[in-house]
């Protein structure tokens, strides 16, 4: 690990090399792209939540004029239940084909049912009426009360739960139980002296990305039929399209298109599968796009979780023992993040005696998707709000007791391993100097803060760079840049060619022209591309060094490379990279390097967060007044974006405390489906988010990366609501805080 | 000599909370858990990731185990 | 149904286009004028990704049929500046890293080129509320506020 390297890019604020595409509304996006003879294909959804299909035919609408091709489940090839790689881990392929056609059932309202692809939007539109769809509605089970009950109405009669020493006798809607545990929670609970225990409930929230989903797809029976869509994934779209199709991989050229937002949403498939159809059966290309609506009703939102969080403290402030049990919703599927809550919950701690139960629990609600830190904003949003209370009861100041017991190198982890070199503790002692903790609140405003852990992961990631005949280069990467991540493989290339920035042109390129690469999540694309992008890149130097070794006619180890030219450093004499590169069809061809990982080592970015809100005593409307944002890059290779993840997650952990929640009806129909009844943050309602960039270098990366992208999201939940509490005086356990909830809790107080 | 330390889940298979084994490499040592404990076989124990030392391998097939080793096991982390 | 004939200005360019009754311009830019720059977040008015002037008024090209843009001028992210003259919004944008994914920024690029030629010295409150009707999920518009303080200041001659 070099601590004392100096860098000459690293570090800087470039301009990111997509940025003029991106200002000039260049850059094509998912919906940005149409194809001579394209037709438009559009979906008919379930409106009801939970019902059987009796009968659907669709023979009308094939009739109708312009109506070119229309798919139904039966279209697609029997699939077994095997697993296939997406954002969350692994999801079951039957599952994934039902949630992107429905068979025999619907299981939440807008589930789709059947498509159809016309040569304008208004005939396929039109046409769908013309489909004729029997239903046996049946009660639908709409929050995790309902579907853990021993007599709910199940969504699948074949799921028994999983997880207990005998698979139990009936069927039921919890699909899994999980358990973690280390120490005795008991005798930790009986060494203390002051226990919170509180309940606390946690919205249906949606990543909210501004880009609907949307694919152009050309299907060919002879040769590769191509996707173009926005996604986080391209490989995962190939791997899961090409499983629901039955196709070799080989068939299925899948290109990642600018993508316009996905927070983890856009890892999984629901439009590609179905169009392909509609192309291979119309012998067109097919560009579907969703609706804001349909986003909201059939695209992947976030889990809904119910928890019970104790926690008991000494009065020296020793945490003795921490406990929970979380349930999550996981929509129309099994596969919530239920088993990362408990993961998460209280990694912060350095605490002997901990204990996690979680369950994964359908409900007739769209099946979930990753959202940034998926799992953990719940759970620690319990844990964090459970240990500013203690911190409150002991008489101990909130930051103080966390750094008391904050989690470090060393510290045992409920989950197995034990903690490598984290920044936790330097993330409280920032909190702590932060000019916003030193400000006194004013009458009437409350203060919260919280910390959150996320443990961040490497993976397979493959990086080409082909040199040119000008000694100017192309990083061909194969993770989708949802936030600016182009820059920063640009400066690590450049970094190690030592070659200016310009010179070197980074592209996601698709899944025929890179090995596979896994989806961008997980915070792993900085970490993990970037070796990809550094092993590449020393392995052009390498290179170039031994083609100037040829024509000093030296030995490869008599040259040195500085600064983006090669030395002779036995004789006289110094080559740039432009120069070797023009003269590469004398030394044996032209040059590319190529870096492909499984990177390990990914480590944990912890995150603190301080926030200051103002409540309307009258109205209930909450108001954030102050935000700093603290959390450990390792190192950030570019602050400006570094800064921007914070700011972002921040922002979106703010409108999940405050404003967001899917809000059904007794029927199960989502009430709030659009941008204006479901209120993400505005520019007007938030504040400057002030930052502060930490950095604790995680050894296992060359620059000391850890990824950033997740963490912020979790601080948010309990930052904010601790802070309402604190500024009404009431115990907040149910977000969003809402002004109706606000409200209620002032005049419940009285 | 290597030390095995179960999660919960695990130890609902093994009803130990740790074991010592002999192993040079990660084959050999699910082949000495599985000859321990013969209910492993009904866990996902080959499906999950290791932390060897500390320092987490997703996909563990050719892994070395260090002598003194400190091994976990636990479920894949994604993320979004 | 029978197309209507528009003669219109896009950009400072006359453009005609043929277009269904019920077509929105942002359908008619996107999908048969191929100004693709223009992005559809909702559909419904409500994130502002569609943002363009209509005769120098701000507008929401998803609310606004193709129709309407007969004998009228239409200004879109694509008559802005160009890659290798931006504009200094565009530039501001850039430096202060205001976007992530950016496909919210062709419609506040818009939106601040609007903003500013109505207030050129915009306190920043003034900005987040008239910047209220572009939504960015990506940013936590902390950096779009600077971007757009700082453009103000720059085209109001004030180099700092
Ligand atoms: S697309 Fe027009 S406001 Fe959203
Ligand atoms: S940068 Fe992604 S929505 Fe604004």
């Amino acid at each position: 690990m070099s601590e004392a390297k100096k860098f000459n890019f690293i570090g800087q604020r470039t301009i990111r090399p997509d940025g003029h595409d991106k200002v000039t509304g260049k850059a094509n996006y998912a919906a940005d792209l149409s194809l001579p003879g394209m037709i438009w294909g559009k979906i008919l959804r379930s409106p009801h939540a939970h019902a059987k299909i009796l009968k659907l035919d669709t023979s009308r609408a094939e009739a109708m004029s312009g109506v070119m091709s229309v798919a139904t489940f039966d279209d697609l090839p029997s699939v077994s239940n095997e697993a296939i790689q997406s954002g969350e881990g692994a999801i079951d392929s039957l599952d994934l084909g039902r949630n992107v056609l429905a068979r025999d059932k619907v299981l939440y309202h807008g589930h789709a049912i059947a498509a159809i692809a016309a040569k304008t939007v208004a005939i396929a539109e039109k046409a769908l009426e013309l489909i004729d769809v029997e239903y046996e509605v049946l009660t639908p089970v709409l929050d995790l009360h309902a579907a853990m009950k021993a007599d709910a109405p199940l969504l699948h009669e074949d799921m028994f739960t999983q997880g207990y020493p005998e698979q139990p006798e009936k069927p039921s809607n919890i699909a899994a139980r999980h358990e973690l545990k280390m120490g005795d929670v008991e005798a930790g609970f009986a060494e203390a002296d002051v226990i919170v225990e509180r309940d606390f409930v946690t919205p249906t929230v949606h990543q909210g990305y501004i880009e609907p989903h949307a694919c152009t797809v050309s299907y060919n029976t002879e040769g590769q039929s191509m996707v173009w869509c926005s996604t986080q994934g391209h490989f995962d779209v190939r791997a899961s399209t090409a499983k629901l199709l039955a196709m070799p991989l080989g068939n299925l050229k899948v290109i990642a298109s600018e993508i316009g937002g996905g927070f983890g949403g856009k890892t999984t498939v629901y439009l590609e599968p179905i169009a392909l159809i509609l192309s291979r059966k119309s012998g067109r290309p097919v560009k579907m796009m969703m609706d804001r609506d349909e986003v909201f009703r059939a695209s992947g939102p976030a889990s809904a979780a119910r928890l019970t969080v104790k926690v008991g403290g000494k009065k020296d402030g020793t945490i003795t023992a921490m406990q929970t049990s979380i349930a999550y919703e996981a929509g129309a599927f099994k596969g919530s993040p239920a088993m990362i809550g408990g993961m998460t919950a209280f990694t912060p701690y350095n605490c002997p005696n901990v204990y996690c139960e979680t369950f994964d629990v359908v409900v007739n609600k769209p099946k979930v998707a990753a959202y940034r830190a998926p799992g953990a904003p719940q759970a620690e949003f319990g844990a964090e709000m459970a240990v500013s209370e203690l911190a409150e009861k002991l008489g101990i100041d909130p930051v103080d007791l966390r750094l008391q017991n904050a989690a470090k190198e060393g510290t045992q982890t409920v989950y197995g391993p034990k903690l490598k070199a984290v920044g936790l503790v330097e993330c409280l002692e920032a909190a702590k100097n932060s000019p916003h903790y030193k400000t006194e609140l004013k009458e009437g405003e409350g203060r919260g803060i919280a910390s959150g852990f996320w443990f961040n992961i490497g993976g397979q990631s493959s990086v080409t760079i082909n040199m040119n005949p000008d000694g100017t280069g192309t990083i061909v990467e194969g993770s989708p840049d949802i936030g600016g991540s182009r820059a920063s493989m640009q400066m690590m290339a450049s970094e190690e060619l030592g070659i200016p920035l310009n010179d070197l042109k980074p592209i996601i390129g698709d899944t025929e022209s890179i090995p596979y690469n896994q989806s961008t999540g997980g915070s792993r694309t900085t970490f993990a591309t970037g070796m990809a992008v550094i092993e590449a890149a020393q392995d052009v130097v390498h290179q170039l060094k031994e083609r100037a070794a040829s024509l000093w006619n030296v030995t490869p180890d008599q040259v040195e490379w500085r600064d983006g030219s090669a030395i002779n450093t036995a004789g006289e004499g110094q080559m740039t990279c432009a120069e070797i590169c023009a003269k590469c069809e004398k030394t044996g061809g032209q040059i590319s390097g190529t870096g492909n990982v499984n990177a390990r080592g990914a480590g944990p970015s912890f995150a603190v967060h301080v926030c200051d809100t103002k409540v309307d005593m009258e109205t209930g409307k909450v108001d954030v007044i102050r935000y700093t944002a603290i959390q450990d890059a390792g190192k950030a290779i570019h602050p400006s974006y570094v800064e921007g993840q914070f700011q972002g997650g921040a922002a979106q952990g703010i409108g999940w405390a405050l404003n967001e929640e899917y809000v059904y009806n007794d029927d199960g129909v989502m009430e709030n489906a659009g941008f204006l009844d479901y209120r993400i943050p505005l520019a007007s309602d938030l504040p400057m988010i002030d930052t502060i960039i930490v950095e604790v270098p995680n050894n296992f990366h060359p620059y000391g990366v850890r990824g950033v992208g997740e963490s912020g999201i979790i601080p948010p939940l309990a930052a904010v609501g601790y802070s309402v509490g604190d500024a009404i005086g009431a115990n907040v356990s149910e977000l969003p805080c809402s002004p109706p909830r606000v409200l209620k809790l002032i005049q419940e107080k009285g | 000599m290597a030390m095995v330390f179960f999660s919960g889940e695990l130890q609902r298979f093994t009803g130990e909370e740790k074991t010592s084994v002999v192993a040079l490499n990660y084959r050999e040592l699910l082949g000495e858990l599985h000859n321990k404990y013969p209910d492993l076989k009904n866990s996902e124990i080959s499906e999950m990731a290791i932390a060897i030392d500390g320092e987490i391998v997703h996909e563990p097939l050719l892994e070395l185990i260090p002598e003194e080793a400190e091994l976990h096991f636990f479920h894949f982390i994604a993320g979004g | 149904m029978t197309k209507v004939h528009v003669t219109t200005s896009i950009n400072g360019d006359e453009t005609e286009f043929l277009c269904e009754p019920h077509d929105t311009l942002l359908d008619v830019l996107r999908n048969d004028l191929s100004l693709t720059g223009t992005k559809e977040g909702c559909g419904s008015g409500d994130c502002g990704a569609c943002s363009v002037t209509l005769n120098g008024r701000l507008v929401c090209s998803c609310l606004v049929l193709g129709v309407e843009a007969e004998g009228a001028e239409v200004g879109t992210i694509e008559g802005v500046g160009e890659a290798d003259n931006l504009n200094v919004i565009q530039e501001k944008f850039l430096e202060h890293a205001a976007l992530q994914c950016g496909i919210c920024t062709p419609g506040l690029i818009v939106s601040t080129q609007a903003l500013l030629a109505e207030n050129p010295s915009p306190t920043e409150e003034e900005a987040r509320y008239y910047l209220a009707g572009n939504l960015c999920r990506c940013t936590g518009y902390d950096k779009i506020i600077r971007a757009v303080m700082d453009s103000a200041e720059t085209m109001r001659g004030e180099v700092k």
